[in-house]
């Protein structure tokens, strides 16, 4: 019935284009160098420095010490005396009130959070500030909750705290990743020796003042920047009891390889190829929408983006017609616009990264359709873009992309759907739009994917546990479950 | 489409039952989104423009007089008097005896004359009536006619009834040599469900409407973002299937200018840049006009002036 063919109309209007309207920098105090945080304090580093780029501009924001193997051991020991001397011991409720502390400030900073985030990620405000800061808000204030209740977990009648996590978070969502990992580890009763990723160390170190600010005592957070070496020196440190780990399934693996034998837990968030399922029946405006947000959400730098679209071939046409559509309004750009809906991608690297399998995807004979829209000359930026024809067998369909591209495939039957949905190495989220809320329900059973959303995507809520199947890794982070990873049960 | 109106109340079951499904949350989201989008200094200046001149200037109540309807037309002709920069509104609404009024005091302005008709607002009555209210308006000169449909008849599932209904007015409209164009209104706070309101839409448009509108400004809800941006997507899906462009008023509860930015950001967005005109796309409102006449005052000079320095009417 309501078939939407193309028109020829773009949403780019000459009647009413949208101004410039950016968000001030001025909230932000960058400095021009930062030390690491240690027991409280920020100190030198003794491995060097590096530099953090704003992916939009490719200016220096500001240089940042390189943690070596000497500052883990200095960060792992204050961790050590505070969890033996105060954190352990502090009755729970005494815990939630720093915690919940902690979270209030999130709040009163969200502004200096958010613009640090879009300016050091590449991620547009409307989402630093939309969506990234009030969830890690609301982690901390969820976690803090806890802190006096874990006995009431159902994970038995006291559970104790494991020690020091060492804990090592990815570049696409700095803050909100820090909060998964630092909320829960300090409600249950542990302290943390935190690295951020390379390219976005700095709203971590805010979160250093935000820890200050909060009188937390010396020690039970501690924030070391610095590369790949630094997290394998944290991750393999003696004196940390546990890891958390959130990024790719090869550094996964390793560190799962680098592990086993000794006594440390592991928590391991990984990469994901999640299917979005569209059925006939489904609420097709919204789905279009839930695709979009699917996908292009972070610049689909996101663990679990519906990278792959599976779309009932009875609608497909109409689906893809109203993506496209839809797409041309969307608005790439500076991302402390706050019109911008897609900013930068995050690193040359990554860029490059996404190159090189879209160009595979065109070698493969899948066809490729990008929204017309201008990329600014400088900074690292991908048009958003689709591929159509695309089999199981492409790469495309198989490996993360970790950008704004979105692989369409079609399937004829409900078994299908979840044949091919299911038929990749990864595990960790799936989307299902169908107005049938019994399709949902038989979907949801046989979606082998941490988390099934039905009719939405990308919708996250720290009462809600979040983790994979397969090779998306294992542990859960968020909820009640999320506790256990924290916890000698 | 006289194929399809030839459809009795099954067949137009079927047909309006077969369109997508809303998802409420989705469609609900998807409007605030819309509604965060910044609009400022030439995009703004040029916004409060085109809502002024979007806008159906309305007085709808019992105690209307003449000298309430003259002084609302000389409003909508020079919304401010010492500003000869700004627009006119693009019509005066009133009920069907004010249309000679209205018509008279408008004259050589441009502005155009709208009259609610059949049993507004509750179209309770029998259709003769209706036809004959529509008939008077129509010949004292009205160049629009805003109806309602017959909800009760739409609820009940009586979609024949209702098409009928409306093509049966808009023939009314072109009635003895003239021609208004047909507002219809499907009082959206009383069809309650998003998927009634998507099918009304495709109802009104398949049975003859040149534009659909959202509420009659008497029952509550009356115009939200979210019923809007469902119907900014109906007459966009319509035109692409029929090649018929329909034009859309959201009516009742627009106060702010802020507010007035967002419906056109909607509009821009999801039926596109055709729809940005005040042929395509209206406001029926009446505390919004001096709302947006404060923010173009603010814009222009960089101060907020107060109430007093906009006309009550």
């Amino acid at each position: 019935m309501a078939n939407a063919k193309s028109t020829a109309k773009t949403a780019v209007s000459g009647i009413f284009e949208y101004a410039p309207a950016p968000e001030s920098r001025s909230v932000v105090d960058l400095k021009a160098s930062y030390g690491l945080f240690i027991g409280g304090e920020f100190v030198e580093g003794s491995g060097g420095a590096f530099k953090s780029v704003n992916p939009a501009t490719e200016e220096v924001l500001a240089e940042v010490a390189m943690a070596d193997k000497s500052d883990v051991d200095r960060a792992v020991a204050a961790a050590r005396k505070a969890y033996d001397e105060v954190w352990s011991k502090m009755p729970g409720a005494e815990r939630a009130k720093y915690i919940f502390r902690i979270a209030r400030i999130i709040q009163e900073r969200a502004r200096e959070l958010a613009v640090l985030e879009s300016l050091d990620n590449g991620k547009p405000i409307r989402e630093s500030r939309d969506v990234d800061v009030p969830l890690a808000a609301a982690h901390f204030f969820y976690y803090a909750g806890w802190a006096d209740k874990l006995g009431y977990a159902n994970l038995g009648p006291d559970p104790r705290p494991l020690g020091v996590a060492g804990q090592v978070i990815p570049w696409n969502f700095p803050l909100l990743m820090l909060a998964w990992k630092v909320a829960p580890a300090l409600a249950c009763g542990n302290t943390v020796v935190l690295k951020p990723a390379e390219t976005t160390p700095l709203t971590a170190l805010l979160f250093a003042e935000i820890c200050q600010q909060a009188d937390l005592p010396p020690g039970v957070v501690n924030i070391l920047t610095g590369a790949g070496a630094t997290g394998a020196a944290v991750v393999a440190h003696a004196g940390v009891d546990k890891v958390a780990f959130t990024g790719s399934t090869e550094v996964g693996r390793m560190i799962a390889k680098q592990v086993a034998g000794t006594s440390k837990k592991v928590t391991l968030e990984l990469g994901g190829k999640a299917a979005n399922l569209v059925f006939e029946d489904a609420p097709l405006e919204q789905a279009v929408e839930g695709i979009v947000d699917g996908i292009f959400f972070n610049q689909g730098h996101v663990c679990c983006a519906g990278s792959r679209l599976l779309v009932q071939e009875s609608v497909a046409e109409e689906v893809v017609d109203r993506l496209r559509e839809r797409m041309k309004t969307l608005r790439v750009g500076d991302p402390l616009d706050k019109n911008t809906d897609i900013g930068a991608i995050n690193s040359a690297e990554q860029l490059a990264r996404i190159q090189t399998l879209t160009e595979a995807g065109e070698a493969e004979g899948a066809t490729r359709w990008s929204a017309p829209c201008e990329l600014p000359e400088r900074g690292f930026f991908f048009a958003p873009t689709i591929f159509t024809g695309v089999s199981q067998a492409h790469r495309i369909a198989r490996e993360e992309i970790f950008g704004p591209v979105l692989s369409v495939l079609t399937f004829r039957t409900p078994a299908e759907a979840v044949e091919k949905a299911n038929n990749t190495a990864y595990g960790l989220s799936a989307g299902v739009w169908t107005d049938k809320g019994s399709r949902i329900l038989w979907m949801a059973q046989r979606m082998r994917a941490g988390v099934v959303w039905a009719n939405t995507f990308n919708r996250f809520d720290p009462t809600s546990p979040f983790g994979g199947y397969k090779e998306s890794g294992y542990g859960r982070e968020g909820g009640r479950h999320g506790l256990e990873a924290y916890l000698d049960v | 489409m006289t194929a399809q109106l030839a459809l009795d109340d099954a067949g137009l079951r079927r047909l309006l039952h077969g369109l997508p499904p809303v998802d409420q949350v989705g469609a609900d989201a998807r409007a605030a989104r819309l509604g965060t989008r910044s609009i400022k200094t030439t995009a703004k200046a040029a916004a409060l423009d085109l809502a002024v001149r979007m806008v159906d200037l309305t007085t709808l109540e019992g105690a209307d007089t003449p000298g309430k309807v003259r002084a609302l037309c000389a409003k909508g002709v020079h919304p401010e008097p010492g500003l000869p920069d700004c627009p006119s509104v693009a019509a005066i609404c009133v009920y069907g005896d004010m249309v000679g009024t209205a018509k008279a005091a408008l004259a050589g302005s441009g502005v155009k004359v709208a009259a609610v008709a059949t049993a507004f607002p509750s179209g309770r009555a029998p259709l003769a009536v209706k036809l004959a209210d529509t008939a008077a308006a129509v010949e004292a000169g009205a160049d629009e006619i805003d109806m309602v449909i017959d909800r009760g008849a739409f609820l009940a599932g009586r979609y024949a009834a209702v098409a009928e209904e409306i093509a049966a007015v808009k023939a009314a409209c072109s009635s003895g040599g003239h021609d208004a164009h047909l507002k219809v209104i499907l009082e959206t706070g009383e069809l309650a469900t998003y998927d009634n309101v998507k099918r009304a839409s495709w109802l009104a448009m398949l049975a003859g409407a040149d534009f659909i509108k959202t509420s009659t400004g008497k029952v509550s809800p009356a115009a939200t973002l979210p019923v809007t941006l469902l119907m900014l997507e109906a007459v966009r899906d319509f035109r692409a299937q029929t090649g018929r462009q329909v034009g859309v008023k959201p009516a009742g509860g627009i106060r702010t200018a802020k507010d007035a930015i967002k419906y056109l950001v909607t509009v821009n967005e999801t039926a596109g840049p055709d729809w940005l005109d005040p042929d395509w796309f209206r406001f029926g409102a009446s505390s919004l006009l001096n709302d947006l006449l404060l923010q173009r005052r603010k814009l222009a000079t960089g101060v907020y002036s107060g109430p007093d320095y906009v006309t009550v009417d």
